[in-house]
């Protein structure tokens, strides 16, 4: 087995790859007159794109532009500040996945006010959230729910824990996203023209492949769900091209070992048992219609935005331009502040401090000299 | 003695002295330096080098080391790499009233290990006693002396100079992470903490002379190659698939979300050298076990750029940048 | 939207197994995957193994990429 997933970072066959997707991009390129355009969803496959060196090989051949994957960085400033804002309550130990801790509020980050004494704890895994609650009778313990689908199953056995365990010092504050939404709403606004979709590999574990169906058949759009690693990334851009060249749209599985067609049916029961389709802002478009999840009323007493008065701070207004970043309408350098008043150590906005942010990932991995 | 540490220790009376005695002068071996107040030394040379160093390492045992054996090896190297023999070590210590005394002993014994295995002497020391909750067990303070026979580290790069790596990354940070018990993982690795003089002395005479050398501690190698980049107005170039990582620290890493080029690394050395000379100086590191698994990992570009890049060559053949880490590697998750 | 790790289940117990991922070891939960057994790889996310990965059609992904440099090759060859 270790053998086969080693074939994934083999430089023989992914220059091979490479070449592949440079004659079919080429052939593309001839009988359209414009280079094909691929929007990669998912942050984690905008940073492996990236770190690989896939994006650079293929600047020439290829547009990618990159979605809306990213999980703190879709989620609008005023939830930003609301979470941070939690702090603030004395009784409160704040459980986060590590993303949150650099992320700009319009006053302090969670690292500030962690910084300042508050309680405030970066998990990998947010059960770990339960026994902290555990031990801690007399704090009220509240865990920040951001993520796609992968994580809100997770987020789900969360609450059955809690359930379970009858607790009444445990919360979660609900700021999760859906994938179908947000791509319907990019499709239909129409802001960015596109010729297909790397569909996400790890929300594609808990959706299944048949959950994208509406893309080719309401939209005329084609995905192919892929992995991360050189050789599958390439195997997946191949196969979109292969699409684009005979001008038809579906959905292609390149990640069958790992994803199937129905999705996790454990996974897709939890997250349905506990929560529902809420409304949802994103940055940069404000509210989305059943775009993401929150608790079902039977469970309030679980909800952190019930359970605390949300500390509303007035959004400080600056030129970061997130919110067209993570709609594809402009690359990361094209934002006026980008690796100059905005970079790693000193963010403006959350695309460039957070792991899956595309300015972080242009930053990182695509500058040649600045 | 006693069991532990306390603030007496610290305060030069009875109990200071039988601490100096029968714990640090009896694993130091320096009686008679102990008689007077500062060591007398005669350097058989006139250029010397002089490097300090702090260390605060938390926990202060892990897989086979401690801050004892990091203290020496970690001071011993900062003078080895910058071309010199080392021969003399001072080191204060900072207790933390309530320390065991038997772990401080272990600590001490250890420095007396190291200093022997790599050849120096400890020859000066100092210890101070602090309240409970003022420092956390131990720090360790060093002062190392060294003496440069020969200038054999001449920093005139020229574009095709290779860049040797005298082995795997990031073994000593993983060990660390796993001894703190926090992250939740079992790595089977050890910390890479070893005294480097030797080895580096034969890979130098092998060459004849060397651009430079460096240890990539805190920081790892990324940022050691941004460093010496920057330094010396160089573009540099490293080649992903040359660079050796144990397959159980590169485990690690991929749960954890961390890069073993940001990986602090305790027992290895970067050394850029003349590339006719590259062989030669492979030959000398694979001497010796902690140059086993010495490589070349990249070459210098150009010399005498405005400003110095380190880039890395991806498997695919095309270069990115890389820069310092900019603030702390949390464990990722989204 | 992370990227998960192959992990091997080397020990499993009710609602957890122990995984190796090249001698690093970790525990993780299994509730997604209550199939899983010991010798399988999994993926995981956020402390959860959230799929059981299929060898056979990872053998067959691999063989798919595999033709990608047999073609190259006897082209090169051909041209040669």
């Amino acid at each position: 087995m270790l053998e086969t997933m080693r074939q994934s970072t083999n430089p023989d066959i992914c220059k091979a790859m490479l070449e592949a997707v440079h004659k079919k991009a080429e052939q593309f390129q001839i009988n359209n007159g414009r280079l094909p355009v691929y929007m990669e969803v998912c942050g984690s496959h905008t940073m492996a794109l990236a770190r690989t060196g896939i994006k650079q090989a293929l600047k020439d051949s290829v547009q990618f532009v990159s979605g809306p994957g990213c999980p703190v960085c879709v989620t609008a400033q005023e939830s930003i500040d609301s979470m941070i804002g939690l702090a603030k309550d004395e009784r409160t130990i704040i459980c986060t996945f590590g993303d949150m801790m650099r992320v700009p509020g319009s006053t302090k980050t969670l690292l500030e006010e962690k910084a300042s004494g508050k309680d405030i704890r970066v998990l990998y895994s947010p059960i770990e959230a339960i026994s902290i609650a555990e031990s801690n009778l007399d704090k009220e313990v509240i865990f920040l729910g951001i993520g796609f689908e992968t994580t809100i199953p997770i987020l789900a056995f969360l609450v059955q824990m809690a359930v379970e365990k009858q607790m009444t010092n445990f919360s979660i504050w609900m700021a999760t996203k859906l994938v179908e939404p947000i791509l319907r709403y990019l499709l239909e606004a129409a802001e960015v023209q596109l010729d297909g979709f790397i569909l996400p590999g790890h929300v594609s574990i808990v959706l299944g492949e048949s959950s994208y169906q509406y893309l080719p058949q309401e939209y005329g759009m084609s995905g192919v769900i892929t992995g991360f690693e050189p050789a599958e990334l390439l195997s997946g851009i191949n196969k979109l091209l292969d699409l684009s060249l005979k001008k038809e749209a579906a959905i292609i599985n390149d990640h069958p070992s790992i994803v199937t067609k129905q999705g996790n049916a454990v996974a897709q029961e939890l997250m349905h048992r506990y929560f529902y389709n809420s409304n949802e802002a994103w940055r940069g478009i404000g509210n989305i219609p059943s775009s993401g999840m929150d608790l079902k009323p039977e469970y309030e007493r679980f909800n952190a935005k019930t359970k605390y008065q949300v500390h509303t701070v007035t959004v400080k207004k600056t030129k970061c331009r997130c919110g067209e970043v993570i709609r594809g309408m402009i690359s990361p350098e094209k934002c006026p502040l980008f690796a100059k008043a905005c970079h790693p150590l000193h963010p403006i906005g959350p695309c460039m401090v957070s792991t899956e942010g595309s300015c972080s990932a242009y930053y990182h991995y695509m500058r040649e000299s600045y | 003695m006693n069991k532990v540490i306390s603030l007496a220790h610290g305060d030069g009376g009875e109990l200071s002295h039988r601490l100096i005695r029968d714990l640090f002068v009896k694993n130091f071996g320096h009686y008679k330096e102990a008689m007077f107040d500062a060591s007398y030394i005669q350097l058989p040379a006139n250029n010397i080098a002089v490097t300090t160093d702090s260390f605060v390492v938390k926990p202060l045992f892990f897989p086979d080391c401690s801050i004892g054996k990091l203290a020496v090896a970690g001071t011993v190297n900062d003078l080895a790499v910058s071309g010199a023999k080392p021969l003399y070590l001072t080191c204060g210590f900072v207790i933390e009233e309530g320390f065991s005394v038997n772990d401080l002993e272990k600590i001490v014994s250890d420095m007396a290990n190291e200093a022997k295995a790599a050849g120096i002497s400890i020859i000066a020391g100092d210890t101070k006693v602090v309240e409970k909750g003022s420092c956390d067990g131990v720090y360790i303070n060093t002062t190392g002396i060294g003496i440069i026979q020969r200038q054999n580290v001449i920093p005139n790069f020229k574009s095709g100079d290779a860049i040797i790596l005298s082995g795997t990354l990031g073994d000593h940070g993983i060990a660390i992470l796993t001894a703190r018990g926090e992250l939740g993982i079992h790595v089977p690795v050890a910390s890479d903490c070893s005294s480097l003089n030797s080895m580096l002395e034969d890979a130098v005479q092998a060459a004849g002379d060397v651009r430079i050398m460096r240890d990539p501690t805190r920081g790892g190698l990324a940022t050691t190659l941004v460093e010496i980049a920057e330094d010396f107005s160089l573009s540099l170039v490293i080649c992903e698939k040359d660079i050796p990582v144990k397959e159980q620290v590169q485990g690690a890493c991929d749960l954890l979300g961390f890069d073993p080029l940001y990986l602090a690394n305790e027992g290895k050395a970067i050394i850029i050298v003349e590339s006719e000379k590259k062989d030669a100086v492979l030959h000398a590191l694979h001497m010796y076990p902690e140059g086993k698994d010495a490589v070349c990992i990249g070459k210098v570009v150009k010399t005498e750029q405005p400003s110095g890049q380190l880039y890395l060559e991806t498997l695919l053949g095309t270069k990115r940048r890389i820069n310092r880490l900019a603030g702390v590697m949390l464990p990722r998750i989204c | 939207m992370c990227v998960g790790v192959p992990a091997r289940i080397i020990e499993l117990y009710e609602y957890s197994a122990l995984v190796d991922v090249m001698g690093a070891q970790t525990t993780v939960g299994i509730i997604f995957v209550p199939e899983v057994c010991i010798g399988d790889y999994v993926i995981v996310h956020a402390g959860q193994a959230m799929s059981v990965i299929d060898e056979e059609y990872a053998k067959e992904s691999a063989e798919e990429w595999r033709k990608f440099s047999y073609a190259r090759n006897n082209a090169a060859i051909d041209q040669s």
